[in-house]
């Protein structure tokens, strides 16, 4: 009732009224809106911006009697530490040369979702995307437990298929090698990923008007001249995008599926920032001070990035691509 | 240059374009044939006998068609306390986290609510930043919320992301003019959000409750860190047991007889937990492709 009188007032809302007294009027008229904000931002506060006021750790020998705030201070120790330790180069290697390599794979969702838009018979294209979706639905343990049990040279297809087309005995176990670490990493994940990422591109593409294709038909455009010269710059924002988030987590490899496919035999070339941030500073060694200056150093590499690219496209597209 | 003129010979459909079709439909395939093999190996693999897994017999159907690999997951109790967990925690945390996400998304997408710039701020600069793993552990062990079935439930907040998914659908898929004519009418806030903005949000909803179903359904490394008893781990912490251990048992047995005889059932036992666990995921997806379509996904880049 009392919305509908405020509303039958609408004078009201063209005298210019000072800050407070705006601000209190709107407030009232908005206290349902806050107390549904509230309600439910507060857990995201707690936990969210909790967290970050016990950041400080990094910056002090912090333990547990002493609390957050009771640790003395000893300044950039702990980043000291990491940077001269021994292994620093070789988890800081390991870390960025996966995400470059995974870079290398961006593009082929794009290529594949081009690919399913490109399909002349609807049915097979549905199912076929449908195929695609399924092993985004598998769990990361699942996932490494099936990569490991295929790759087994006594009886995973890996080694049933060696025997059959004429090998004997049993191959090389890849999943005990460091080399082929990184390999298997980067590109089971394009196995698991690959059709899941397609949805955006796709749904990019859908919304490709019609009218385009047939002006591009009637020029004589060929179909794959069509999908390079229509389809393409038409999905080039969504690609732009996709392409900064992505450079912006570039240090950050996912902490799950490394951790999970390390053994002691690979790990030269499996451990990864995440992944020692963890073992230092939570589970085997309970260093929490030190395990926070790591990831802190992880995060403000990855806004750095996140920034550049910002700015570069930026520039590049004269604002009209940004993130932030 | 030569498929213009054909095209322009041949009508429609120029050899060239068909020739396109055809590569297609062969990328395509092979892709999809990449994407099923392993998955059917597995479920065949869950199908046959012990000895014919181990000895490598497999590769595309069951050999010796036996299900003494359900037999032994059915027996394995640890599994179905994980699997009383598992939902347990996905029930809970699926309807805690939308909650959330929905209370958040509704106020910012009306645009005359006075904090929105300032609540979105918050939510956004969040995507940028975090306190990372180590804080975030002191604080909730700090709460208490650690080891403890009810304080897993209520720590984790929002996905942002999602957030703003709904946000967007909120703001594009409803008309504006529903809201004023709902003003007029005398209908609170409340009142518009349960009963004209939710009903209408369905398609998105469907598509988010999907997401964080699949999430905590799959969420390893939270009940990792935060869940250390046994009793309350979920099927992920159950099955990376299963699936590590008679790794495990392999190498350290020396004697081989027995090391093989582990070893066999091990891995049907692997394949029959890999299946008990995977498929109510999988199941899950169709039901909800129908609302997959159109720009649902752009709503986050949009925003």
């Amino acid at each position: 009732m009392t919305a509908a009188k405020r509303n039958k007032t609408p004078s009201n809302a063209l005298i210019p009224q000072k800050g407070f007294a705006r601000f209190k009027k709107n407030f009232l008229r908005d206290r349902q809106l806050y107390l549904l904000i509230i309600i439910g931002i507060a857990p995201f506060i707690l936990f969210h911006y909790g967290p970050m006021y016990g950041v400080q750790i990094a910056f002090r020998n912090y333990r547990i009697a002493d609390g957050i705030t009771g640790s003395e201070w000893v300044g950039w120790k702990w980043f000291e530490e990491f940077l001269t330790d021994p292994n620093f180069k070789r988890i800081f290697l390991n870390t960025l040369i996966i995400s470059l390599y995974s870079l290398v794979t961006f593009p082929l969702p794009i290529i594949m979702a081009l690919f399913f838009n490109a399909m002349r018979k609807q049915r097979y294209k549905g199912v076929a995307q449908t195929i695609s979706y399924m092993p985004h639905f598998i769990s990361m343990t699942v996932f490494v437990g099936i990569l490991n049990l295929i790759l087994s040279p006594t009886s995973g297809i890996y080694g049933n298929l060696f025997r059959l087309f004429g090998g004997n005995g049993y191959p090389a176990d890849f999943r005990t090698l460091a080399g082929s670490f990184r390999h298997l990493y980067i590109w089971s994940g394009v196995w698991q990923g690959m059709g899941w990422q397609t949805i955006l591109y796709t749904s990019a593409l859908s919304s490709v008007s019609s009218e385009l294709h047939e002006a591009a038909c009637l020029d004589g455009a060929s179909r794959f001249k069509r999908i390079i010269h229509v389809d393409l710059p038409a999905i080039m924002p969504t690609i732009a995008i996709m392409l900064i988030l992505r450079m912006g987590g570039l240090i950050s490899v996912g902490f799950e599926k490394a951790y999970l496919m390390q053994s002691p035999l690979n790990l030269s070339t499996s451990e990864l920032i995440s992944t020692y941030v963890y073992k230092r500073g939570l589970s085997d060694f309970r260093r929490f001070s030190y395990g926070t200056a790591v990831s802190l150093f992880n995060t403000a590499i990855n806004i750095t990035l996140m920034l550049i690219t910002n700015y570069t496209s930026k520039k590049v597209t004269e604002n009209e691509i940004s993130v932030i | 240059m030569n498929a213009i003129a054909m095209k322009r010979r041949s009508g429609r459909v120029s050899s060239s374009d068909r020739r396109f079709d055809i590569i297609i439909t062969a990328i395509v395939t092979i892709y999809v044939l990449t994407i099923l093999y392993p998955l059917i190996y597995v479920l065949s693999s869950s199908f046959s006998s012990g000895t014919a897994v181990t000895e490598g017999k497999v590769l595309l159907w069951p050999v010796d068609f036996s299900l003494e690999g359900y037999k032994m997951v059915f027996n394995y109790k640890a599994v179905w306390t994980g699997y009383a967990n598992t939902l347990f925690y996905t029930v809970g945390r699926t309807i805690i986290l939308e909650a959330q996400i929905i209370l958040v998304a509704y106020v910012l997408s009306r645009k005359t609510f006075q904090g929105r710039k300032f609540f979105t701020w918050i939510c956004v600069f969040s995507m940028w930043f975090s306190g990372g793993l180590i804080p975030s552990y002191i604080l909730i062990s700090g709460l208490g919320l650690n080891n403890s079935r009810w304080g897993y439930l209520i720590m984790g907040s929002m996905n942002v992301t999602y957030m703003i998914i709904m946000r967007t659908y909120f703001q594009t898929a409803i008309p504006g003019e529903l809201l004023e004519s709902a003003k007029i009418d005398g209908v609170t806030d409340v009142q518009y959000l349960f009963k004209i903005a939710l009903p209408l949000a369905k398609p998105v909803l469907s598509v988010i409750t999907l997401y964080l179903i699949v999430a905590e359904w799959n969420n390893y490394m939270g009940p990792m860190i935060y869940l250390r008893p046994t009793e309350l781990h979920p099927l992920q912490l159950i099955l990376r047991r299963i699936l590590e251990a008679s790794q495990m048992d392999m190498t350290m047995v020396s004697d081989a007889e027995m090391a093989n005889q582990a070893a066999q059932m091990g891995d049907v036992l692997k394949y029959g937990v890999i299946v008990v666990s995977t498929v109510p995921m999988l199941c899950l997806f169709p039901f909800v492709q129908k609302f997959f379509n159109k720009g649902l996904m752009m709503g986050a880049l949009k925003g």
